[in-house]
């Protein structure tokens, strides 16, 4: 392993038994080590008390043990501004727009894999580690290929699928290699807390994960009562803001009706939420934004793939038609019920994720 | 891992201890381990280590033995000195008025911020110049008939100015209020003469001049009254409780005997190795500028602002090349928060983050500093780049 002691890696750790153990892991194999975590994001409450659930002092405090334990220098990376200005205003204004988005995404676009990313490099580091559940493999042709955790359970490729060759060239994944029971016996060999309390969360900077009371304070507009209708405009109640629904959903309505009503979508302009029948909800086809090809390069013909609509639905085999501007089309067999604008829609190739793009709302 | 060079530049942080303390300490923890309170002779020993110590340091600052109280460290000499006074106007003159200035150490500016909010205290807070500098004709404007007490840093640990401590003890004597200094950066660089200053309490801290951590003490005048801050026995005249330290108390004496003894040897080095690294600084970064006062600063301190460059992002880069240095705005696990001293110096928010704090000691080589320059304008580059070409610049 003394070929590694050149090599300088920078791990982002979050206090969490993953990045802890991709830390220990590459302690283990030699390499010049620097633990970093980042300053994301601070809510702090009427009585002055921080308020979110990542980056608080307690999981700094905890961190900096791992680090020192292991040996390595350990830095926090103020990252308050860059996270506020990406990945919460993108937050805001997409529940602005009628779509749920999903933070997770643009953080690793804009900040673990941009932000931070350079700052690694800045440091002459060669990596930059994580502790994601995704593996990273090169083919015979130089390719960089993004593949799914050996965990299914836990892998988290969907979420990096905004990851180009440039990213994937200086990226490690170290606990992607593993199962989450392995991840934890290995925390014990190393002798590193195995609690699972600061697993990374969704919406980590929502201080109580109550992201409906984040937006009634930090965007009190998208929470403006409207009416809830029928796609022939019958108005059948007021909903209390656009962004307190998600598509599918059919608890917490409050409308009557002979058959369950379902949200089956939004209309920003009129600021009105539409809902229907279960035969009304669902569509086989959706299309995707901001489509970002893993190999740097979209296919020049439709072609059949595994495609991922939600962090946690089945992928589902679908066809996808590449269209100007970055833009995807794609055809399912049958109806799929919770298509969601502003989710990713991910591509895979078997464990090979091709990269990913963001469902666009329906033309109305 | 590459073996790497470590260059100590934090002095102001801490110091190493000096050999020579660790070795005058040594009798005291096994030895002569008495308790000085004691009636036998096991105590009676330790007793005259303290009280020998204590006259050592009343020669050091041109006072009395009596006139001094050895205290856990210079923190707890500011609030014993801040509340010890206090509190004691308070009970018997009502006096409940208290001037400081915005570059204290947190010591004090903590303390008085909770004398205020907390016990119904008023504070003024005296403005200073773009160089850290307070001024004698704004203090004699500032003090009232129930002014307690007045409390100004000798020497700024985060800039380095060096505030005229005479003429600022002169205008509170002149109107009969008690003066505090904490000496804390102060001490084996300039006079602690007590009588020169015109103080009435001054707060030290041994491991600024390589003592040991965990000792200070406060000079208090004859004649001024403070209430007891921590009760208890009546150990240090009834002004301190708690059993004496007896090892930290004779280190902390001989380390102020032997940076007296070799105050002036260690400044003229201090002062010139500190030279190279501003003239060194200034002349190969455009974007750099120094802070505190040009002149009239700690022969051991060299304070900058690197217009764009993130101070803590600077610091992790150099602390990779084995630089060891701090930012003004630095705290460990804390909010990395815009320097509070560089504000009411006039420096913007944004510029405010962007500083980096140099201080020389006594292993300090010309070596040491050529290599730290040349570490910090490779930094200072690296890091100015990468700002630019970030997200939301």
């Amino acid at each position: 392993m003394a070929g590694n002691a050149n090599t300088r890696v920078v791990v982002a750790m979050s206090g969490g038994v993953d990045s802890s153990v991709a830390a220990a892991l590459l302690v283990e194999q030699g390499y010049d080590v620097i633990g970093m975590m980042m300053r994301l994001w601070s809510e702090e409450t009427v009585s002055g008390r921080v308020f979110n659930r990542c980056c608080t002092p307690d999981q700094m405090a905890d961190a900096r043990r791992i680090a020192d334990r292991l040996g390595i220098p350990f830095y926090v990376l103020d990252t308050r501004d860059v996270f506020r200005n990406t990945v919460v205003e993108y937050f805001i204004d997409q529940h602005r727009r009628g779509v749920t988005p999903n933070p997770c995404i643009e953080c690793n676009r804009h900040i673990r894999f941009e932000f931070l990313q350079q700052n690694a490099l800045a440091l002459d580091a060669d990596y930059l580690a994580t502790g994601h559940y995704a593996r990273i493999r090169q083919t015979a042709d130089g390719q960089f290929q993004l593949l799914k955790g050996l965990d299914e359970r836990k892998d988290q490729s969907y979420v990096l699928s905004v990851m180009g060759q440039a990213q994937l060239a200086h990226a490690l994944f170290p606990v992607g290699e593993y199962t989450k029971p392995e991840v934890r016996q290995l925390a014990e060999r190393f002798g590193l807390p195995t609690a699972s309390k600061h697993d990374s969360q969704d919406l980590c900077f929502l201080g109580d994960g109550d992201y409906r009371r984040f937006l009634r304070q930090h965007a009190p507009d998208v929470m403006t009562a409207g009416p809830i209708v029928r796609r022939d405009g019958s108005v059948l109640g007021e909903h209390q803001g656009l962004a307190n629904y998600t598509i599918g959903q059919r608890k917490g309505l409050g409308v009557q009706a002979a058959e369950p009503l379902y949200v089956i979508g939004m209309n920003p302009y009129r600021n009105a939420l539409i809902v229907g029948t279960a035969d009304e909800l669902g569509s086989n086809r959706l299309t995707a934004s901001r489509m970002n090809w893993i190999s740097g390069e979209a296919p020049d013909a439709p072609f059949e793939a595994d495609v991922k609509i939600r962090y946690k639905a089945r992928p589902v085999r679908g066809l996808v038609t590449p269209l100007a501007a970055d833009r995807i089309e794609v055809e399912f067999s049958e109806p799929l019920r919770d298509i969601t604008p502003g989710q990713g829609a991910v591509l895979y190739d078997g464990d090979v994720c091709l990269g990913g793009g963001i469902i666009e709302r329906p033309a109305a | 891992m590459s073996a790497r060079r470590l260059v100590y530049l934090d002095h102001s942080a801490t110091t190493p201890v000096d050999p020579r303390v660790v070795e005058a300490m040594l009798p005291y923890f096994t030895d002569v381990f008495g308790n000085a309170s004691s009636a036998h002779g096991v105590g009676r020993r330790a007793e005259q280590a303290i009280e020998d110590a204590r006259e050592r340091v009343a020669r050091l600052l041109n006072c009395s033995p009596a006139e001094i109280i050895f205290t856990s460290g210079g923190s707890e000499s500011d609030n014993l000195a801040l509340r010890g006074v206090a509190w004691y106007a308070r009970a018997t003159t009502g006096h409940r008025h208290l001037i400081t200035t915005p570059v204290e150490h947190d010591a004090v500016g903590k303390t008085v911020e909770q004398l205020e909010s907390l016990m119904a205290f008023e504070r003024t807070v005296l403005p200073v110049d773009r160089h850290g500098l307070v001024d004698a004709g704004a203090l004699a404007a500032a003090i009232r008939p129930d002014t307690a007490l007045v409390s100004v840093i000798y020497a700024s640990n985060e800039v380095g100015t060096i505030q005229p401590i005479p003429a600022l003890a002169a205008v509170a004597r002149e109107r009969g209020v008690l003066f505090h200094s904490d000496a804390v950066q102060a001490a084996g660089q300039l006079s602690l003469d007590v009588q020169a200053l015109g103080v009435d309490l001054l707060s030290l801290s041994a491991h600024k001049f390589y003592g040991p951590k965990g000792v200070g003490l406060l000079y208090v005048r004859d004649g001024v009254e403070l209430s007891p801050v921590q009760t208890g026995g009546s150990h240090e005249g009834a002004r301190r409780a708690g059993t004496q330290n007896t090892p930290l108390i004779v280190g902390l004496a001989t380390a102020l005997e032997l940076a007296e003894s070799e105050r002036d040897a260690r400044v003229a080095r201090y002062s010139h190795l500190r030279d190279m690294l501003i003239d060194g600084i200034l002349s190969r970064l455009p974007n750099a500028e120094l802070t505190g006062h040009p002149a009239q600063r700690l022969p051991s301190h060299a304070s900058f602002i690197f217009d764009g460059v993130d101070g803590n992002t600077l610091l992790m880069h150099l602390d990779l090349k084995g630089v060891a240095a701090s930012s003004g705005s630095a705290c460990k696990t804390g909010n990395p928060e815009p320097s509070s001293v560089l504000l009411a110096m006039g420096y913007t928010p944004d510029r405010a983050k962007n500083s980096l704090r140099l201080t020389v000691g006594a292993q300090t080589t010309e070596e040491d500093v050529a290599y730290a320059i040349d570490a910090v304008v490779d930094a200072v580059g690296k890091v100015s780049r990468l700002q630019m070409s970030q997200p939301g610049f």
